[in-house]
């Protein structure tokens, strides 16, 4: 049986932040966009978390991966109360449609 | 009996975090006093209260000049005099923010509440940012910023494009954070730390084995700061936040978050990427064979030559401020990439000149727009005979923007130029890029003169212009300094140089 070492979590999350990528370059929905940058960021969260276990020997890592999931809390409600002001207005979250400010 | 000391230590900074509590104290109050006056009129006295607190906290940051430098908070915070005219600049952008709010009609009648809460703790948030040298609280300091601003850009709840311009920036700006988390926990996988000091030491170890992954986490964190100061290819959002927003926010993002952005960029790569050079004492060289410098100096290029050149195409006169404010943001970071103190004093010297002269120029915008109810470089035709001051300051901004004599605008891009020529020959070609940009930036700015002067107004609206008093009041205050320190800008200078002083750890 393999053991489970630092390299399986980096590639774990080197998976997830191309797959969050992926979502926020290809996505139209800004809901979908905004699920796209939780994956980064708990992509990062992996790393930190991994980092802290493997490399370092204090929680430092763990520590910012609480952090983040805080802030991405804050951020994601904020995100969503924009998104769904827009929605009232104009009855889409598509973001193609939000195009009143081009040029 | 850890716990203890540590907690002895937060105590023991608490009064170097004066200015900051005194923040914090403006903020409660007004959530207080908005709750407390819910059905009367009351934007007159949170308007008082908010400019007040920003006073207040101005004079609290005065006062520590002369308590020299200190690490806060078990080593998350710094007290420097480089943090310290940041915090300086940052309230003077907000002071201005609230009497544009104050003068201007766009908000008016809307509860103003809430809009103060927010701005001041986007204050305390740039404040953060312009100290901190923990990665943790680097990201934080930085979400802080950031989601304040989200709110205020979408302030305008009826507007559907206050609301895009919220989505826009909260879109980019979450996106741009990931990435830069995602480099900063490379980074500590790499070495181990997150304290900005100490990082410096390890990587001098880790550097020679590692220099890609280094060179890669350093790019997916300049993500996080690109978007801050709105460089190239992180500047999608600026046009539009810039034009949705309420003009006076739009002002406040065009300077504040900026050079909280530069103030962050530059101490995170002082601190945590570089070593002072053995050759020269005002100097720094980049640690390892990780060549950020050149990386800033591409980037640099490209901001202001982008910028620039959009700018040439632009119709609505928010939105070519906006593009002329990225490439603002090249020229500043031209100073950033020699890695000299001469380089560092331009950049800080140019930020206080911008900060002047573009919130004059969203000064007269915002005029403008509530006289003609129009941002239309267009509608701006005749201006010069319907408001001649106004007219007159916004040519003195956009003179000073451009960089011609004798403006302090002029002085500004003097000492970027001339720290790049000093450092030798590696960065000419980036002064000629500056200088050729400086050029192409000129068309767009007369473009708007012209408008205002040379053209007639229409016959059926030429009257004069009722600019309010206060309006003219405050843009004699904006432009007179502009001139001042055109021709005599040694004070400026010699506050500017003091500034130049990081905390260079304790360990």
């Amino acid at each position: 049986m393999m053991a489970v070492g630092l390299h399986h979590f980096l590639v774990l999350s080197a998976l997830l932040f191309v797959l969050g990528l992926l979502a926020v370059i290809t996505k139209k929905n800004a809901v979908t966009v905004l699920m796209g940058i939780e994956l980064i960021l708990n992509a990062a969260n992996i790393n930190f978390i991994a980092f802290s276990r493997y490399v370092d020997t204090d929680l430092d890592g763990q520590l910012f991966a609480l952090f983040v999931i805080i802030t991405a809390a804050a951020a994601a409600a904020v995100a969503l109360a924009i998104v769904l002001n827009i929605y009232k207005q104009m009855r889409s979250v598509n973001l193609d449609e939000a195009d009143t400010l081009a040029g | 009996m850890e716990f203890g000391h540590y907690l002895q230590i937060n105590l023991a900074s608490l009064p170097y975090f004066i200015p900051e509590l005194i923040l914090v104290g403006t903020l409660l109050l007004l959530i207080i006093v908005d709750l407390v006056l819910k059905d009367k009129p009351s934007a007159g006295w949170l308007s008082l209260i908010a400019l007040s607190g920003v006073i207040i906290a101005l004079i609290a940051v005065i006062g520590q000049y002369d308590l020299g430098t200190r690490s806060l908070f078990n080593g998350v915070l710094v007290l420097d005099h480089f943090s310290l005219f940041f915090k300086v600049l940052f309230l003077a952008a907000a002071a201005l923010a609230i009497l544009f709010t104050m003068a201007s009609i766009e908000l008016a009648g809307r509860p103003v509440g809430e809009y103060y809460t927010l701005l001041i703790t986007l204050v305390l948030g740039m404040f953060l940012m312009a100290a901190s040298t923990n990665l943790i609280m680097i990201y934080i300091s930085i979400e802080l910023v950031s989601i304040t601003s989200f709110v205020l850009a979408a302030y305008i709840k009826r507007a559907t494009r206050s609301s895009e311009a919220g989505l826009k920036y909260a879109i980019y700006g979450a996106f741009s954070s990931g990435l830069m988390l995602y480099g900063f926990s490379w980074l500590y996988g790499l070495t181990g730390t997150l304290d900005l000091y100490q990082l410096a030491r390890s990587l001098s170890e880790v550097a020679s084995q590692n220099p890609l992954a280094i060179f890669l986490s350093v790019l997916f964190i300049l993500a996080g700061f690109g978007y801050k100061i709105a460089a190239v290819p992180f500047h999608f959002w600026a046009p539009d936040v810039y034009e949705g927003a309420p003009t006076p926010m739009t002002a406040f993002f065009s300077v504040g978050p900026k050079a909280a952005g530069f103030a962050l960029l530059i101490r995170f790569f002082v601190s945590g990427m570089a070593q002072p050079s053995l050759v020269e004492s005002s100097m720094w060289q980049a640690i390892g064979d990780i060549h950020w410098p050149q990386l800033l100096a591409v980037i640099s290029a490209a901001t202001m030559t982008l910028g620039n050149l959009i700018a040439l195409v632009q119709n609505n006169v928010k939105r070519l401020l906006a593009y002329s404010s990225i490439a603002h943001a090249g020229y500043a970071l031209m100073g950033t990439v020699v890695l000299t103190q001469e380089g560092y004093f331009a950049t800080l010297f140019y930020l206080v000149a911008y900060y002047l002269m573009n919130m004059g120029a969203f000064l007269v915008v915002i005029v403008f727009q509530d006289l003609i109810g129009s941002e239309k470089i267009d509608d701006y035709r005749g201006l010069g005979y319907r408001a001649p001051i106004a007219a007159i300051a916004m040519g003195i901004f956009l003179f000073s923007l451009t960089g011609l004599p004798p403006t302090v605008g002029f002085i500004g891009k003097f000492y970027l130029f001339a720290a790049l020529i000093k450092a030798g020959e590696a960065y000419y070609w980036l002064a000629i890029v500056g200088v050729l940009n400086s050029v192409i930036s000129l068309y767009y700015y007369v473009k708007i003169m012209k408008y205002m002067f040379l053209d007639r107004p229409a016959e059926e609206k030429a009257g004069a212009l009722p600019v309010t008093l206060s309006m003219n009041l405050m843009l004699v205050v904006l432009m007179v300094p502009i001139i001042l320190f055109g021709l005599y800008w040694a004070p400026l200078q010699e506050f500017t140089r003091n500034s130049i002083q990081f905390f260079t750890g304790t360990f």
